[in-house]
Formats: C-alpha cells, structure tokens, sequence
C-alpha cells in the first residue's frame, strides 16, 4: 500500500544573513490513506516548516537541501511548477493556525469560499455558492445563508476556524495539513473543532497530517504520531503506544511537563535543560558532518 | 478566621454599549457582576473562564486599573474601590501586574535593566547608576536569568526569558499582591512548566498573594489553592482547587473540565453526538 504522503529524508535551510541555519535535518513521515498523523514538537522543531514544505509554501529564503515528498506516490519537488500548483488547495488543502488572518477582511464569507469553488472545480457563480451553503452546514454552522453574507469580523473565532475547516474540505483533498488549528480556541471550541476535523476526515477520505505542540490533542485525534526536534525525528508510531510507552527521552520529558487537570501539581516536571542542550549539540555536530561529507 | 489580604463584595462593572440614537440612553453592558472573592494572604486564586467570560475585566479591576461600577473591593481593610488616582498612589506600590503579552509590555527600546528598575525609579528608590546595575541583577537573578541579560533589548529574548522579565518587573517593589493574566498561555510546554515552578517557589519565598488568570484550568491546579469559575462575569462555582477538580458541581465546570485533551488515548472523545456538543452550538453565531 502506498501512503498518500511520503516525506523521506527531508533537508531545509533558511538563510540567514548570508548563513543559511538548518530547520530540517533528515526528516521522514508517512501518512497512510485514511490516517490522522500528529506531527508534535516545540517552537523551532520545524513542524510547521515540514508543512509549508509538502504545500509548497516554504518561505523565499528557504533552501531544499535534499529529500522527496512523495503525494500519492509521486514526488512535488521533482514535478513541474503548473502540475504542482494544481494539486495545491484542491488535492492538497490547509487549515491554517489564525483563523483571523486566513480569511480576506473586506470579502464576505461566501465569496472568499465560492473563488476556491471556482478556481478547483470550475463552478458558475451561482452553483459555487450553492455549495459553499451545504459546506457551511456541514460544519454545523446554522443559518448558512445568513452566515455567507457576512464580513469575518462579524462572526466568532470558532465561527471562521470553522469556515476555514470547510474550505480545506471543499475539494475533497487527499491530504490535509492542519497547522495548530486549534492554539488560538478556548477548550471547548477546540473540541468542537476537533470533531469537525474528524466527522469531515471521514465523510470525504481525506488523510490528516495534524501539526500540533498539545499532547492531549494529538491523543485525542491522532492514530499515530511524530515528535520532531531542531527538525529531526526523534520518535514515531502508534500514538496509545507513544503516549503509554514513550521511547525517547524528550517524549517522556514532554509528557512529564504537561500539566494535567486530573493530577495534583506535584507530578508537574519540567523537560530538564541539560537535555534540550544535549539535543541541540548533537543536531549541531550532524551539521558539521553535513558539511565535511559534502566538502 | 482567615486573614484576607483582598476580598470584594458584590462587585460589578459595566459599560455602555454604543447607542442607536442619539437620544436614547445607552444600554448597559455588564461584564463583571456582583463578584464575591476573598484571598487568603499568601494564597494563590485561580480565575477560570473562557474568551468573554470577564476575567480580564476582573482581574484589572482588582488591580484598579478599571473602577468598579458598583459593589467594592478591599485590600489589606482599606476599600479601594473608589479611591481616586492620586489616593490609591501609595498603595500601587504593593499591587502589581504581570501581563499577558510580554512582547508588547516590555518597552522595546529600553535595555532590560532600565526596565525592570523603572518601577523602583518612579517611587525613588535608586541610588545612582551602580544601585541601579545591583538591583537589575538581583531581580535577573530572582527569576532564574543570567544577569548579563541587563544590557539586552527585550527582542533579543527568547519567549520564556521575555516572560520571567514581566514577572521580575512586577516583583521589583516587593508587592504583596499580584495579579497574573494568561501569562502561560503563549509558552510551548517546557517553557511553562518551568516558570510555573518559579512562580511556586516565588511564592513560598516571598509570601506573595496572587490572582492568576488563564483559560486553562490544568495550569491551575498546577499552581492555586482556591479557584473561581467565571461565565458571563459570574462566578459559577468557588472552592479549594482539589474539591473543584474532584468533584465539580456546575455543569459549566464540569464542561471546561471534560473539554480538556489530556494526554491519553480516549476513544469515543470526538464524538459529536455528545449531549455538550449540541447544547454548545446554540447562540454561538456572531
């Protein structure tokens, strides 16, 4: 079986300055056809620039230093520019982080949904916001006819995470990358959201790479998971196996540093330094070796 | 009894929204209303609630950053509540805040050192340059930063850093109270587990008296004693952080609580046909 997504030894540097400083080194990942893969990490691990990579999206000073991205088996860094970008936003979607600066200020709702409609999928007018009012209703927004007329600012911020939900499902993709959907949400929107990713996963078949640093979330809507760190992967698989077994030190340290609503604050330990440094070196010295094998 | 450095009673805040008319009185909105709180000196309270609930509101209020509309608060017996600027000058002293955003409430153009010590400048506290150095550094050093950090600008520090320098200002005039908001909620987990613990020892070494406000009731339990759950700027429920965990009452409480992932595979968690996920979905347009 192949998987729908295939990232095999990826390399990304960003310059700066004239350097170029490594953000991913070596990193690989499968998401099966059907599977929610959470890919969890800190600030500066490169899970969100993983993401930007297999969307293309990577910022201009970047630099692919080496790997694949292999989408249904073929590769979009060996493919031509027009194939790409034809995959993009229609077999290929995002749920962006901000839900607030994500959507156009000064187009309503049901345009900003209908020129996707349109562009994908070559829809009139008048059969895109047709659509576009079943899209709403599928994410459990009433009133879907009032809501499309309405300016983002005008609705609630579970509101257009909601909108954004069902823009990345509006072409039925094969791969969506959620990049931390739900950070910004009280806790009860975020579950509401996360049942939406869910019921809308299943109902079009669409495999979920779920960039996220909670933990909890990642239980909660993930089969299986990758922790990465200064862009190497440090651990994957199963995620009940994971979470009950965790294998590398980091994940354990994570765990550990969660704080949990259903434990006293005693069991709070926070990811000791010395170990973050450790990591660190060593991603350092890979560099070096980096260098001295291409030299 | 219980020695209580700050209660309030029944207190209220409200503005007015915008009015259609001209000639129309405005109506009222209410944010904060008919609040009862009491800390405990050395104790830490827990505000809880979603985004709109009031706790920012509150906490300011407490702070008296706003004037209540109506009801009081008391702080260490004196009433606060109406105090006019001028007269709550020398009590400012012993209240302080840590805010939620410390990219944007540290001054970017001030070295760190100037910043942390510009609380102790305006109450006439240093002597001269070097006191000035001296003191930046044993604030550094209360929060865990090496102390060379004095002579860095607040973009050249990291998330975390940034944070423990917000709290390393607020503890500069060595208040008695100080009032949190959100100050975790941006970290990723190591980061705020460990400022978490340095709150903890913050406060058994200096006996501070806190209110910390955030819309995550597992750092709470990390770090409160007590803890008030806030919906609609009332107070739903109010007790010790254990029984509140253990055996939540409100229907409100009890659906923050179960709203939150923790780190266990649970299967059945997102299904939508959960009574919560219906009940949720009314009135949550606009």
């Amino acid at each position: 079986m192949t998987a729908v997504l295939a990232v095999h030894d990826l390399h990304v540097a960003i310059g700066e300055r004239g350097r170029a400083a490594n953000v991913l080194r070596g990193a690989s990942l499968e998401v099966g056809a059907g599977e929610v893969r959470g890919l969890v990490g800190e600030s500066g691990a490169g899970k969100s620039m993983l993401g930007r990579a297999v969307l293309g999206l990577l910022p201009a000073n970047a630099v692919i230093g080496g790997g694949t991205i292999l989408f249904e088996g073929r590769d979009l860094l060996a493919m031509p520019e027009p194939e790409r970008r034809g995959l993009l936003g229609r077999r290929i979607a995002l749920i962006p982080q901000d839900p607030i600066t994500s959507l156009n200020p000064v187009k309503r709702v049901g345009a900003q949904i209908a020129v996707t409609l349109r562009h994908h999928l070559a829809l009139s007018k008048r059969a895109a916001l047709e659509r576009a009012t079943e899209l709403l209703a599928e994410v459990a927004i009433r009133e879907p006819r009032r809501v499309l007329e309405l300016y983002p600012h005008e609705i609630s911020g579970g509101m257009r995470q909601r909108v954004l939900i069902a823009m990345a499902f509006a072409c039925d993709p094969g791969l969506v990358i959620a990049d931390e959907p739900t950070t910004a949400l009280d806790v009860t929107v975020q579950r509401q959201v996360l049942q939406l990713v869910e019921r809308l996963r299943q109902r079009h078949g669409a495999a979920v790479l779920f960039i996220t640093h909670d933990l909890g979330v990642v239980a909660k809507i993930c089969r299986t998971m990758t922790v990465l760190h200064a862009g190497r992967v440090l651990e994957e698989g199963e995620t009940a196996d994971v979470l009950a077994r965790p294998r590398h030190p980091y994940t354990r340290a994570l765990l550990a540093a969660t704080p949990r609503a259903d434990r006293p604050a005693e069991a709070l330990r926070p990811v000791p330094p010395a170990l973050i440094e450790s990591l660190w070196s060593e991603a350092h010295r890979l560099d070096r070796l980096d260098v001295a094998g291409r030299a | 009894m219980t020695d209580m450095l700050l209660r309030t009673g029944r207190l209220s805040f409200a503005y007015p929204e915008r009015s259609s008319s001209l000639f129309k009185r405005a109506a009222m909105r209410e944010l904060v209303k008919r609040v009862d709180l009491a800390v405990p000196r050395g104790s830490v309270l827990g505000l809880v609630g979603e985004s709109g609930s009031g706790k920012t509101t509150l906490g300011r209020l407490l702070v008296r950053l706003l004037q209540p509309t109506s009801g009081g608060i008391q702080f260490d017996g004196v009433e606060i509540g109406n105090l006019t600027e001028a007269e709550l000058r020398p009590l400012r002293k012993r209240i302080q805040m840590i805010f939620q955003d410390p990219q944007s409430s540290l001054n970017p153009r001030l070295r760190l050192g100037v910043t942390l010590t510009r609380p102790l400048q305006i109450y006439g506290r240093l002597q001269g340059r070097q006191d000035q150095r001296d003191r930046a550094a044993a604030l550094l050093d209360l929060v865990g930063l090496p102390t060379g950090l004095m002579d860095r600008y607040p973009h050249e520090l990291s998330g975390g850093q940034r944070q423990r320098a917000g709290i390393a200002r607020a503890l500069a005039l060595e208040p008695d109270f100080i009032v949190a908001d959100e100050i975790v909620s941006g970290l990723d987990v190591s980061t705020q587990a460990h400022i978490l613990l340095l709150l903890r020892e913050l406060r058994a070494r200096l006996g501070l008296t806190m209110v910390f406000i955030s819309h995550d009731l597992s750092v709470v339990r990390v770090l409160c004693d007590d803890v008030a759950i806030l919906q609609h700027g009332e107070i739903v429920e109010y007790g010790p952080v254990a029984r509140i965990f253990n055996s939540p009452q409100h229907p409100y409480t009890r659906q923050l609580l179960s709203a939150i992932p923790l780190p266990d595979v649970e299967p059945g968690w997102l299904d939508d046909s959960s009574p919560f996920f219906l009940s949720h979905q009314r009135g949550s347009a606009a």
